[in-house]
């Protein structure tokens, strides 16, 4: 009998993996119980006993790669990216959620507030009010608080004043009546008067230091800086009461505070796929289909009185697992998700509208690389 | 074959039940509607307020001279007026708001009519007065006296005060106080027991208006004696029977009871009489007066002495009528045969811990006791008055009502009630913490303040009779609310439905009873006593008579009740096995309405409820009409109450209105109470009184010390009827958090719960918190005063002045930092003699916060004190976010602290791109088992999904006032989740899918008052105690961490030698003293000489210097005063 080597299995394929390992590579199992393989093979060698390359190939990459858009409102969108590693998607909504800067209210300077909400309240509120103002035309104001440096280039000034007569009823104050002040903040700074206070027209004496008006720079002049909802309500105000302060917006990111973070939320979601293990049909066709509350089976006639049970829209599922969920059923229908394949939604929160952020966050991204590769190199 | 349409019937309308159960919940609103939260309270004090202080008046309404009985002053009426205050001789009515910010005390005059005499002998006139205020009472908010009572909400807001507080409580000095509820044994009833001797005895605590007494019936040794405080040792009862003029003891044995093991029992006390040779009334009382306890100072004589104990002590609260002891007689053998059951059955043995053997007292009674006791010794002291103005004679225009003050009253009220001391020596009572500062710290805290029950007897006992939970508490009082550690299970809390009853009055009933067949105690012999068909009537613990058909008596009698002929809260217990029909109308049972049934159908009948939706009734006019009575906890034993309706059961006499009454107010807060671990309930009971949030719609104009506010407060999405009933959904106290149940970073364990750091940045567990402080300008006798200045804003001082106004107080808005000065206040350096010219040195009041604190002043307000000072209370803001170490906690007594604060893009996010405010660890559950908490997730993340609050009331699934975990289920599937709310989560710092389904959902969560930012504390050096100089104690002092003496002693252990020394010396209080080698006493250094010196052997010649801890030093030198002479022995080392 001549020698055989135990590795020479010719029905085993070769440059290919068996079906069930291939399965686990791409995609996330849903059982009833917990998901199951969800994690992914990065290893490079990690199939080389079976003479299949795991490595990452950029040509192969920049095949496979594609974005296509599902949805784009103003404010929010969902696209699709298809083959890409979880790590990048996910990096892509961590620069969305933290990195990308956007601008919102950090000093308020109050100068008078007889309202029932407390100062620091107040502020908070404005705080997290989204301004629709472009931030790449803005720098980063530096850490300290000095009134110089606060210029046009890093600062917007807003004003509210609000005041609710007496003997009317109760006024609610909203965000459109916050007011743009393009010249720089208009409040005089209170010096301890004394021999050394500097001269009136001093810019010491502002909290701002403004060298021209924001509204005659060529990028604002017919878009006003103006917050991106007009009715949020800021607080109310009963008979005799008033608001009057100036707020001043700021660059920020929102790993800081959550105020600067350009999205209400971004995320993605695996794509979801069904498979049907067996083919079902008649009874169990239709108790499937009345199962799954996302409907994402539907029933195909067969003609003949026979029914099979088709999966139509497996994109809509939830992942409740009512299919899967009494006796018997996980081995006719199975629920994965694509690894590579990824629904992603930004919400915005209005600064820029949500396809700009993803590409800035890209560039985010770049950045971090190039700074990586310099510093390595 | 086609049935036509009109013909066709419907199978499954006929099939169903014919009538389905009427949905009685829309009477619990009603009923709260009519009662208050704190109805017990506000009732008592109205009728304190309407009929006892009249009674207490005309009891002693005659004010006589000793001296010349002609001069006299008597009360004809009283009553109290409008809260008022009257400041420079012109009345100004009050305000509840008005007095809390002006530390004043909510109160009205005492209004009385008086006719008294004036002038003397041949001038005398008969004068009358009207309206002579004798004193001011303290006024119960929301109480009938009150300006709050019949007030809307607008009116209320007017008035600066919160719709949605219960009221019930007394404003005393600016201060709100409780009077709490006191649980005692009730009076007036015999209870058999054991003494601690194991004895079985029959007691029964008299008390009448005129005396309280105990007398105890106790058989010793077989023989059966009386025991009596005022006989030094027990008496034999036969001899007592025989001084009561039961001479036959033939007669005694009748009226025990014709049983021969009555007789046989009773058979050796009989012959112990018989052996002291006495057989008839003369002799016995000879002998009792011999017995009588002699008084060591007295020769009064003791002849007679035995009679009047008879007549006045011994079972004082029976009536002796023309010297008729027959009553006395015929009690005392009810306590004997109830003592022999008891002995022969060791079932009737009473339970002391029997609700229905329990009385609360109320604020109305105890204020009542006060006020007596105050206005015997006011009319003591105008007699005193009166007589001393008549002895000297010198009263020409001699006006008697003059002698009628206000103070004693008045201020003997206001004591008591700010101390919460009750030391009347009338009463013989002293009892301490009677009343409480009502705790403002949650809307809640309040509330289940009112309803707190607190023991009579001490806390230190280690019994646990009184502590556990008695099945008899049922719909009474709650069983989950009690507080842990020492005063477990003695201190309660009323159930939601819980009335307690004041006094009714007694005569009526009583010839009520006579008049429907009970046969007096006049007309019986003692053979008819105990007739074996007839039960023995028993009116408040008096004997009335008999009856010969009870449950026909029993039974009319709750006819009248159910008519309205007698009073709702009049009681009507047959006792099948003592034989007797207890009918009780006192004051302080606990009751609570039901509703009558017909043999198990109700008589509350579907139009019933849809007239009461219509409003056109209400629930009195259900009470009036018979359909819902009052049941105190001994008639409930002769009811057979069902849960609901419907059950198949002949006998059912009573429905239960809602199940969940059965909790309290802070119980009725968890949702599915019913399906938590018990303990947690009552832990959660503990901690919502902890939980921030709203306080009071006015908490804002509020001046309270401390003020813990949430900036966002919610209310839950899983909701209770008994949080819509009480308010909490209106003020809550806490907010709706995503929680998911995972592990996640190693900072979550031992409870602890990972939270969401952009949660935090919009709001999430944000809280305010305001302290008080208060600068009083002290008035000084020399005419002078503290006085404020315009602030020097060059001075030494001026950076910490900036918070400061032109006025010199600090101007509302300004950020304080800590050692910023809030007033610029200067006192007088001279307040003794009244010179010119006196100085005045600065005494600033500064801000004392924690390091980097940014406070604000958020109010100032300028008042006058109790002693007309000029008093300028601020308020102080500070706002804070959560931080690591601040406390949180769910409504199932799942507290935790914040673990760590983790960035938004770390933590887990769900398909739908939820992410969650925390994560809690799900090794919280195993062992606690708060299967009420993951329904709370489902639910909540139904309500979410569906738009719809849902409800988790105690034991409300069959009656729908709790979803079901099915019907939930089905929400989530139908929205897309899955059927057991774990959602698949994808990491946030890999990106990947976690490999479980996560269990996540909205919980409510609760943010405790303990924060790290009011407990850290650390010191390298600090301040040092004079005495000792040894480093301060305590955070507020900013006192060292101590060493103790199990630390020494581990330290001893690993041999650290030096490290102890270091710890315990240098570090503490090092101190380097001379010791004399020849004495071995402490001498003194002299700088002079620059050589120690011994002051005991008068040189320097052997002197060693050492260190030791200044302590020890003291020690010497308090041992040397004592007359010890400690002396130190020296080696070399």
């Amino acid at each position: 009998m001549p020698k055989v080597s135990a590795l020479n299995m010719p029905d085993v394929p070769m440059g290919q993996l068996p079906p069930h390992l291939e399965l686990q590579r791409t995609r996330v199992s849903c059982d009833k119980d917990a998901p199951t393989h969800t994690e992914n093979v990065q290893s490079a060698g990690a199939y080389t006993s079976v003479g299949v390359d795991n490595s990452l190939c950029l040509d192969q990459f920049r095949k496979n790669f594609r974005v296509t858009v599902v949805r784009l409102t103003e404010d929010d969108m969902e696209f699709d990216m298809i083959g890409i590693d979880p790590s990048i998607a996910n990096a892509f909504r961590r620069i969305l959620i933290s990195e990308v800067p956007t601008m919102a209210i950090e000093k308020v300077l109050i100068k008078n507030s007889t309202t029932l909400v407390q100062d620091e309240v107040l502020a908070h509120r404005l705080g997290l009010i989204p301004i629709k103002a472009d931030p790449r035309l803005f720098e980063y104001t530096s850490e300290n608080d000095n009134p110089n440096e606060k210029n046009e280039k890093n600062t917007i000034v807003f004003k509210l004043h609000a005041k609710c007569k007496r003997g009317e009823p109760r006024l609610p104050v909203k965000s459109d009546q916050l007011k743009w002040l393009p010249g720089g903040s208009e409040f005089k700074v209170e010096k301890p008067s004394g021999p050394d206070s500097t001269p009136e027209t001093s810019p010491q004496n502002k909290y701002t230091n403004f060298s021209c008006n924001q509204d005659s720079m060529p990028q604002f002049a017919n878009n006003p800086i103006v917050p991106k909802h007009p009715d949020i309500i800021i607080s109310k105000l009963g008979p005799g009461q008033e608001i009057e302060l100036e707020a001043h917006a700021v660059k920020g990111m929102g790993k800081t505070h959550a105020k600067w973070s350009p999205v209400s939320t971004a995320w993605y979601r695996m794509l979801p796929e069904v498979v049907l293990l067996q083919d079902i049909e008649d009874e169990l066709a239709e108790e499937l289909v009345k199962k799954c509350p996302a409907k994402v089976f539907d029933i195909e006639d067969l003609g003949k009185g026979k029914k099979k049970a088709t999966v139509a829209r497996p994109r809509s599922c939830t992942l409740c697992r009512e299919c899967i969920r009494e006796e018997n059923w996980e081995k006719r229908v199975s629920l994965r998700r694509v690894k590579d394949h990824f629904i992603f939604t930004i919400e915005s929160s209005g600064a820029l509208p949500p396809e700009e952020l993803f590409t800035e966050a890209v560039k985010i991204l770049e950045e971090k690389c190039e700074r990586v590769i310099a510093e390595l190199s | 074959m086609e049935v036509p349409n009109n013909l066709q019937i419907d199978k499954q309308f006929l099939a169903s039940p014919i009538k389905k159960s009427v949905d009685k919940f829309q009477l619990l609103p009603e009923f709260l509607k009519v009662r208050g939260l704190v109805k017990q309270h506000l009732d008592s004090y109205n009728y304190f307020v309407n009929t006892e202080i009249k009674k207490i008046i005309r009891a002693n309404s005659l004010i006589q001279s000793s001296i010349d009985p002609e001069t006299y002053i008597r009360y004809t009426n009283v009553k109290i007026g409008d809260p008022s205050i009257e400041i420079d001789h012109s009345v100004d009515n009050l305000t509840p708001h008005r007095c809390r910010l002006s530390d004043t005390t909510y109160a009205a005059p005492i209004l009385v009519d008086i006719t008294y005499t004036k002038g003397l002998k041949e001038r005398r006139e008969i004068k009358q007065k009207v309206n002579v205020i004798i004193g001011r009472m303290p006024v119960m908010l929301r109480s009938r006296r009150c300006v709050l009572t019949g007030k809307d909400e607008a009116e209320l807001a007017r008035l600066g005060e919160c719709p949605l507080d219960p009221g019930g409580y007394f404003i005393v000095k600016g201060t709100e106080k409780v009077i709490l509820i006191q649980e005692q044994l009730s009076k007036n009833r015999i209870i058999i027991e054991t003494d601690k001797k194991g004895h079985l005895v029959a007691s029964v605590t008299s008390s009448t208006e005129a005396t309280k007494s105990k007398t105890v019936i106790l058989m010793d040794k077989e023989k059966i004696f009386l025991q009596l405080n005022a006989f030094p040792k027990p008496v034999p009862i036969m001899v007592v029977m025989k001084a009561m003029g039961i001479e036959s003891d033939q007669e005694v044995v009748q009226m025990v009871g014709r049983d021969p093991r009555y007789a046989a029992l009773l058979l050796p006390s009989i012959q112990e009489c018989a052996t002291e040779n006495i057989f008839n009334q003369q002799q016995a009382l000879e002998y009792l007066d011999n017995k009588v306890k002699k008084f060591a100072f007295s020769n009064v004589n003791q002849e007679g002495r035995a009679l009047s104990i008879l007549r006045d002590v011994f079972l004082a609260n029976v009536p002796v009528r023309e010297q008729n002891f027959r009553p006395k007689c015929i009690y005392a053998a009810v306590m004997l045969r109830r003592m022999m059951d008891a002995i022969l059955n060791k079932d009737a043995i009473d339970d002391k811990d029997y609700v229905g053997n329990k009385r609360l007292e109320l604020s109305g009674q105890l204020i009542s006791l006060l006020f007596e006791d105050l206005f015997k010794t006011m009319n003591g002291e105008v007699k005193k008055q009166m007589d001393l103005a008549l002895t000297k004679n010198l009263a020409r225009s001699f006006d008697n009502s003059n002698y009628l003050t206000r103070d004693s009253i008045t201020q003997g009220l206001e004591r008591a009630l700010s101390t919460g001391n009750w030391d009347l020596k009338r009463f013989k009572m002293h009892r301490k913490g009677m009343t409480q500062v009502l705790a403002r710290l949650s809307f809640i805290a309040s509330v289940g303040h009112m309803t707190k029950v607190s023991p009579q007897f001490e806390k230190s006992r280690k019994v646990s009779g009184p502590r556990a939970l008695q099945p008899s508490q049922w719909g009474m009082l709650c069983p989950c609310d009690t507080p842990e550690g020492e005063a477990c299970g003695l201190v309660k809390n009323l159930a939601l439905m819980t009335h307690v009853t004041t006094d009714e009055e007694e005569g009526p009933l009583i010839s009520l009873c006579h008049s429907l067949g009970v046969e007096g105690l006049e007309l019986l012999s003692a053979e008819e006593l105990h007739t074996p068909n007839s039960f023995l009537v028993i009116f408040n613990g008096l004997i009335l008579g008999k009856h010969r058909q009870p449950q026909r008596f029993a039974s009319n009698m709750r006819k009248l009740r159910r008519a309205g002929k007698i009073g709702e809260f009049v009681s009507v217990y047959v006792n099948d096995k003592q034989r007797c029909v207890y009918i009780a109308s006192d004051g302080g049972r606990v009751c609570r309405p039901l509703v009558i049934a017909d043999k198990g159908i109700s008589r509350i009948k579907e139009h019933h409820m849809q007239e009461m939706r219509d409003g056109v009734r209400t629930f009195n006019d259900f009470l009036r009409e018979g359909l819902i009575e009052y049941l105190d906890v001994n008639e409930q034993n002769n009811a057979l109450i069902a849960l609901y309706e419907g059950e198949p059961k002949e006998h059912i006499t009573h429905i239960e209105i809602e199940p969940f009454t059965i909790l309290g107010v802070c119980a009725g807060l968890i949702p599915f109470p019913h399906h938590n671990q018990s303990p947690r309930n009552t832990y959660q009971c503990a901690m919502g009184k902890q939980a921030m949030g709203n306080i009071a719609y006015n908490q804002l104009s509020r001046m309270d010390s401390l003020l813990y506010l949430l900036v966002y407060p919610q209310r839950p999405l899983l909701t209770t009827r008994t949080i819509e009933l009480v308010g909490y959904d209106k003020l809550g106290a806490g907010q709706n958090a995503t929680v998911a149940v995972m592990s996640y970073s190693g900072y979550d364990i031992e409870d602890a719960i990972v939270m969401n750091k952009s949660s935090l940045d919009r709001g999430f567990g944000r809280c305010i918190v305001l302290k008080k402080s208060v600068a009083i300008l002290q008035k000084y006798g020399n005419n002078t005063q503290d006085r404020i200045r315009r602030p020097d804003r060059k001075g030494v001082d001026h950076h910490k002045m900036k918070v400061l106004d032109e006025d010199g107080i600090a101007a509302p808005g300004e950020i304080i930092r800590p050692y910023d000065i809030y007033v610029n206040k200067e006192v007088p350096m001279n307040t003794k003699d009244n010179s010119q010219n006196i100085q005045f040195k600065p005494s600033y009041q500064t801000y004392k916060g924690a390091k980097g604190e940014r406070a604000v002043i958020d109010r100032v307000a300028l008042s006058s004190d109790v002693n007309n000072n000029l008093c300028i209370k601020f308020q102080i803001r500070h706002t804070r976010r959560p931080e690591v170490g601040d406390k949180f906690s769910s409504r199932h007594g799942q507290k935790g602290v914040c673990g760590t604060i983790v960035q938004q893009e770390d933590f887990p996010f769900s398909e739908r791109g939820i992410c969650p405010d925390l994560i809690m660890n799900p090794h919280g559950f195993p062992s606690r088992m708060t299967i009420g908490k993951m329904i709370e997730l489902l639910g909540g993340k139904a309500g979410v999904s569906c738009g719809r609050f849902h409800y988790g009331s105690a034991f409300g699934e069959p009656s729908g006032h709790a979803d079901t975990v099915e019907a939930i289920s089905k929400t989530l599937v139908e929205k897309g989740f899955s059927y057991n709310g774990k959602d698949f989560l994808y990491s946030g710092i890999t990106g990947s899918p976690l490999q479980a389904y996560i269990f996540m959902g909205p919980i409510y969560y609760q943010k405790l008052k303990h924060m790290v930012l009011d407990k850290m504390h650390a010191r390298g050096r600090g301040p040092r105690v004079m005495l000792t100089r040894q480093p301060t104690e305590g955070r507020s002092r900013d006192g060292g961490l101590r060493l103790g003496e199990m630390e020494r002693d581990c330290l001893i252990a690993y041999g650290a030698s030096m490290l102890i020394y270091e710890r315990l010396m240098i570090s503490s209080d090092p101190f380097e003293v001379q010791v004399c080698r020849v004495c071995g006493l402490l001498g003194y250094y002299n700088h002079k000489l620059k050589t120690g010196i011994c002051s005991s052997c008068k040189n320097g010649e052997n002197i060693s210097k050492m260190k030791l801890p200044y302590a020890c030093k003291l020690l010497f030198q308090e041992l040397q005063s004592m007359n010890i002479v400690p002396r130190l022995k020296l080696t070399e080392a």
